[in-house]
């Protein structure tokens, strides 16, 4: 099950914003979507291992080489609107700085 | 109503490596804004991430430097969050299998020793920087996205806010000794936030906690946890109700600040990251980096103390860097006297250290010159006074003692068969003097051995000077 109020919270930690008859249509669309992905937890996984990855590579590591692979001017080719070398965007003062 | 106070820290230490730990831009701190980045960093579409193997391998003596046990099935996790210093809007991190688990260090405190437990240790990458204009728009600077960082999550095992600041400059010290990270709290490569609460005493059940943030220096952690303490046993003896916060700490006033009551539990839908394989850390790799580790600081006092005879002070300044440790150690093992060695270090070498605001590595002082001049001043080669400027010559310009002495001719000359003629002839033209000393005056001998320096440029060993002048004058 996914209610409306689930959405909205999923759209505010993504930062969107909608509509009311928008976050209604969600709600309507996502729940069928929810319901066809819910056939799996009647799949009986005890004992399963929980898959993590599907490659079948593991444990691939980059020796520390540093590089430059591209400008700043090239990769600044993507950014709406920059300024001294820096990208300019809307300011977000609810700092997280979480990590 | 008497509380008693619990406090565990989340300390991240920056990796020091030559590349991100995510991608191969370089990590070195102070490059102009987006100039250390590569469309990894920029959380292009259909880029891929990749381990720094190096970032992993300090990851892993950190670990084994904290006594954690090391996983050997792991995985990245993605913490999903939104905010420009990210363009990813994910930060790759170890969610559900942490580098190391259930490590702990020795502090001491009041000089009793008390064991803090490290819950979890996690490698990750760091976030770009944000800087908030006053044109209501934000800049960012990714240079720092994806740097390598390794986030250390004690128990809440202390109780007071002095126990947190000991927990902090052992965990520095422990991790500076493994080179893991230059922990520079003023530079960003060593952060901290704290988790306190208080409860009734006996209570069986902690206190709501809050976090404490917008620390810049060790001080300040125990500032901050002293000030909560105090503002949350006035809350409780209020009657009041403790919320669960983010607070700021503020320098100026000593004070902290709400920044935000946290609603609901954090969000960050973490999965792991399908970008990134899984990984199997081989026991034998983790066996190869525990016999690289170095010899940890507490260690080294102890045998600086029974081996080499050091005072347990000086022992303790000696060993707050793997640097002047190490320097030390050099010096000893060129057969200088270790006492007379760690009084330079500690007494001129810092001096110096201070006055240009150097590290011991930038100056160009070695330890074989230190040892060589050290030698030199311990058979009498050099006078003491001499000694002094011999150091100011090799610290600045790394010029090898014993050759430099030589060359300027500042050897001290000791050899009686050379003073005793000079000797000789400035008493017979000084027989005043004689006369003065013979009637008690003292003062005579002073004026004696001035002329003689005068006469070898300040070269004449004062010991020997002394000894052939009063055989001379009893002659007299």
């Amino acid at each position: 099950m996914i209610d409306k109020e689930q959405i909205k919270h999923v759209a505010s930690l993504a930062k969107l914003e909608f509509s009311d008859e928008e976050f209604d249509e969600f709600a309507e669309k996502f729940q069928e979507t929810i319901k066809m992905e819910d056939m799996l937890t009647h799949i009986d996984t005890k004992g399963v291992e929980p898959t993590t990855n599907l490659s079948t590579r593991t444990t691939t590591f980059r020796e520390d080489v540093a590089q430059k692979e591209q400008s700043r001017e090239l990769l600044m080719k993507n950014v709406p609107e920059e300024k001294d070398g820096l990208i300019k965007v809307p300011s977000i003062l609810d700092t997280e700085g979480d990590n | 109503m008497n509380f008693e106070t619990t406090i565990g820290l989340e300390v991240h230490v920056e990796l020091k490596t030559k590349s991100k730990m995510f991608s191969s831009s370089p990590a070195n701190f102070g490059a102009d804004p987006n100039t250390n980045t590569n469309v990894i960093d920029f959380g292009f579409p259909g880029t891929l991430p990749s381990v720094n193997k190096e970032g992993y391998r300090l990851g892993i003596m950190t670990a084994l430097a904290l006594n954690a046990e090391v996983e050997k099935h792991t995985h990245f996790d993605r913490k999903n969050y939104f905010y420009p210093d990210n363009p990813k809007a994910y930060q790759i991190t170890q969610y559900e299998k942490p580098l190391a688990t259930n490590g702990w260090i020795e502090v001491e405190i009041d000089g009793k020793t008390k064991k803090i437990g490290i819950e979890e240790m996690h490698v990750e990458e760091d976030a770009g920087k944000n800087t908030h204009g006053e044109d209501g728009y934000s800049y960012v600077d990714l240079n720092r996205q994806g740097t390598g960082l390794i986030e250390i999550v004690s128990k809440p095992d202390m109780t007071t806010p002095e126990e947190a600041y000991a927990y902090l400059e052992t965990l520095k010290q422990t991790i500076q000794f493994t080179g893991a990270s230059d922990v520079k709290m003023e530079e960003g490569s060593m952060r901290v936030d704290c988790n306190i609460s208080i409860r009734p005493i006996g209570s069986s059940e902690y206190g709501q906690k809050i976090e404490l943030k917008n620390l810049n220096s060790f001080n300040h952690v125990r500032l901050g946890l002293a000030y909560e303490e105090k503002r949350q046993a006035k809350i409780l003896m209020m009657g009041g109700k403790i919320l669960p916060e983010t607070r700021r700490f503020d320098e100026a006033t000593g004070e902290t600040y709400l920044m935000r009551v946290k609603e609901g539990k954090d969000d960050y839908r973490y999965f792991p990251e399908p970008d990134l394989p899984n990984y199997e850390i081989a026991q034998s790799w983790i066996d190869e980096i525990k016999s690289q580790l170095p010899e940890m600081p507490n260690k080294r006092r102890t045998r600086y103390v029974n081996e080499l005879d050091i005072p347990e002070y000086d022992a303790g300044v000696l060993t707050a860097t793997k640097e002047m440790s190490d320097f030390f150690e050099e010096a000893v093992n060129m057969d200088a006297n270790p006492k007379l060695i760690s009084n330079w270090l500690m007494g001129e070498v810092n001096a110096y250290m201070n006055a240009n605001q150097l590290d011991l590595l930038e100056t160009k002082l070695t330890p074989q010159n230190l040892a060589t001049m050290i030698k030199l001043i311990s058979d009498g080669t050099i006078s003491s006074k001499i000694a002094k400027k011999v150091f100011q010559e090799t610290i600045e310009n790394g010029t090898e003692p014993e050759a430099w002495v030589r060359e300027k001719g500042l050897v001290q000359e000791s050899d009686p068969a050379v003073l005793t003629p000079i000797i000789s002839n400035i008493l017979d033209n000084n027989e005043q003097s004689i006369e003065d000393f013979k009637n008690g005056k003292d003062r005579a001998i002073g004026f004696l051995v001035g002329q003689i320096m005068k006469e070898t440029h300040g070269q004449a060993n004062p010991k020997v000077v002394n000894s052939i002048l009063m055989t001379e004058i009893k002659k007299r």
